[in-house]
């Protein structure tokens, strides 16, 4: 297989499977226990729970992801440590935007397919970004060249937790 | 009639660019030839789009600080016009490429990052016609409008220019910087710029009225 049709399948499952497993973090949530966690702690504990969580889940989903998928389709990744630093900047961006954005949807109509437009056309910066960079590793370039990339794709990471973590009290509150 | 002499000034630079940018003289260039003329139309709309999605941004800040619904409606307005100048910026952009790339559509990054950007905004708007309480709708919309944006100026502005695009102004091509140099597309293109924006806040303006008008009739039934 072609790296370049292996890598965007590889993230094209990673995407997906976040959708469905990091998105469901409020989703789930009760009407009572969000009273019950609202009594008991700020709006900023409650998201950083969340976004710790879900930052590992969506690690661990493309760990185990990545692994399965080397065994059937075959392994092309030349730089790991590169690669392995994508997929955890991408998780953490990932999970940053699926968090704050599945806090929105339990606020409006808690549905799945809401879930996926809102949040499909945010996560494209992040994804398109990972998908570029982990194609590099995958290539082998020099380490300079990457270095550009990710600490852009640290610094978009940056961006979203920040304003997630100023606009969610703002949801939290009603 | 009061407050008119911004809106005369609107109509009086949109008719000058009509005019101006298309029987002016325009430098000759490669490949480009006439069709440079385009960047009167084109890029005035992402110009236009961008400070008015700026300011709805600012009015959704504004709301979630002082719960004033006045504020939401011109945010949401806002957004409405940046809608049609985003959509009008693509079709104008379609057009120049399918002369000079000798296709409306070639997945260019330029293209792309521009057609999810819109993506990103449609959603906002399903979003605020999911939820019905109006106090609900303004708070939700504001903070993803808000959120909309931090990730929207990545998109626009960072992404296009990592990677190779055949859009001026990237990857070797001359861009809007060269252009400005000469003087006779620069005579056009900041009038252009300026008109175009004025339009486009006027069709607020007129939209965030009648807004307040349906509101009070909806008060008085």
């Amino acid at each position: 297989m072609q790296t370049v049709t292996w890598n965007a399948l590889f993230w094209i499952i990673i995407v997906f499977a976040n959708i469905n497993g990091v998105a469901k973090s409020f989703l789930q949530e009760g009407e009572g226990r969000m009273l019950y966690y609202y009594t008991l702690c700020k709006p900023q504990v409650i998201l950083s729970g969340k976004l710790i969580f879900n930052v590992l889940l969506s690690v661990l989903i493309a760990l185990i992801g990545f692994s399965v998928y080397a065994l059937i389709l075959g392994n092309p990744v030349s730089n790991y440590i590169y690669f392995l630093l994508t997929i955890l900047f991408a998780s953490i961006g990932f999970s940053g935007v699926l968090t704050l954005v599945s806090g929105i949807v339990s606020k409006a109509n808690n549905s799945t397919a809401l879930m996926a437009v809102l949040s499909f056309p945010i996560l494209l910066p992040i994804l398109l970004m990972s998908v570029r960079l982990s194609k590099n590793a995958i290539d082998g370039m020099e380490i300079g060249l990457m270095n550009d990339k990710l600490f852009t794709l640290i610094s978009v990471d940056a961006i979203v937790i920040t304003t997630a973590y100023i606009l969610f009290p703002f949801i939290w509150r009603n | 009639m009061r407050k008119t002499w911004w809106k005369i000034i609107g109509v009086a630079l949109v008719f000058y660019t009509l005019i101006a940018g298309l029987l002016l003289d325009a430098p000759r260039l490669a490949i480009l030839n006439e069709t440079i003329r385009a960047m009167h139309f084109h890029v005035p709309m992402w110009f236009g789009m961008v400070i008015m999605l700026t300011a709805s941004v600012i009015f959704s800040i504004r709301y979630l600080r002082t719960g004033n619904q006045k504020f939401d409606t011109y945010a949401i307005e806002l957004v409405n016009t940046s809608i049609l100048f985003g959509v009008l910026g693509l079709v104008t952009g379609m057009i120049w490429a399918n002369y000079t790339w000798g296709a409306p559509w070639s997945g260019d990054p330029k293209q792309n990052a521009s057609a999810i950007g819109m993506l990103i905004y449609f959603a906002y708007i399903l979003l605020r016609n999911s939820i019905t309480d109006p106090q609900q709708k303004a708070k939700i919309g504001a903070v993803y409008n808000i959120f909309a944006y931090a990730t929207l100026i990545p998109l626009l502005f960072i992404l296009p220019r990592l990677t190779d695009s055949l859009h001026p102004g990237n990857g070797g091509n001359p861009g809007f910087n060269a252009y400005e140099l000469d003087g006779r597309l620069r005579m056009v293109f900041y009038p252009a710029v300026i008109g175009w924006t004025l339009m486009g806040v006027w069709l607020t303006e007129l939209r965030i009225r009648l807004s307040f008008i349906k509101s009070k009739i909806d008060e008085e039934d």
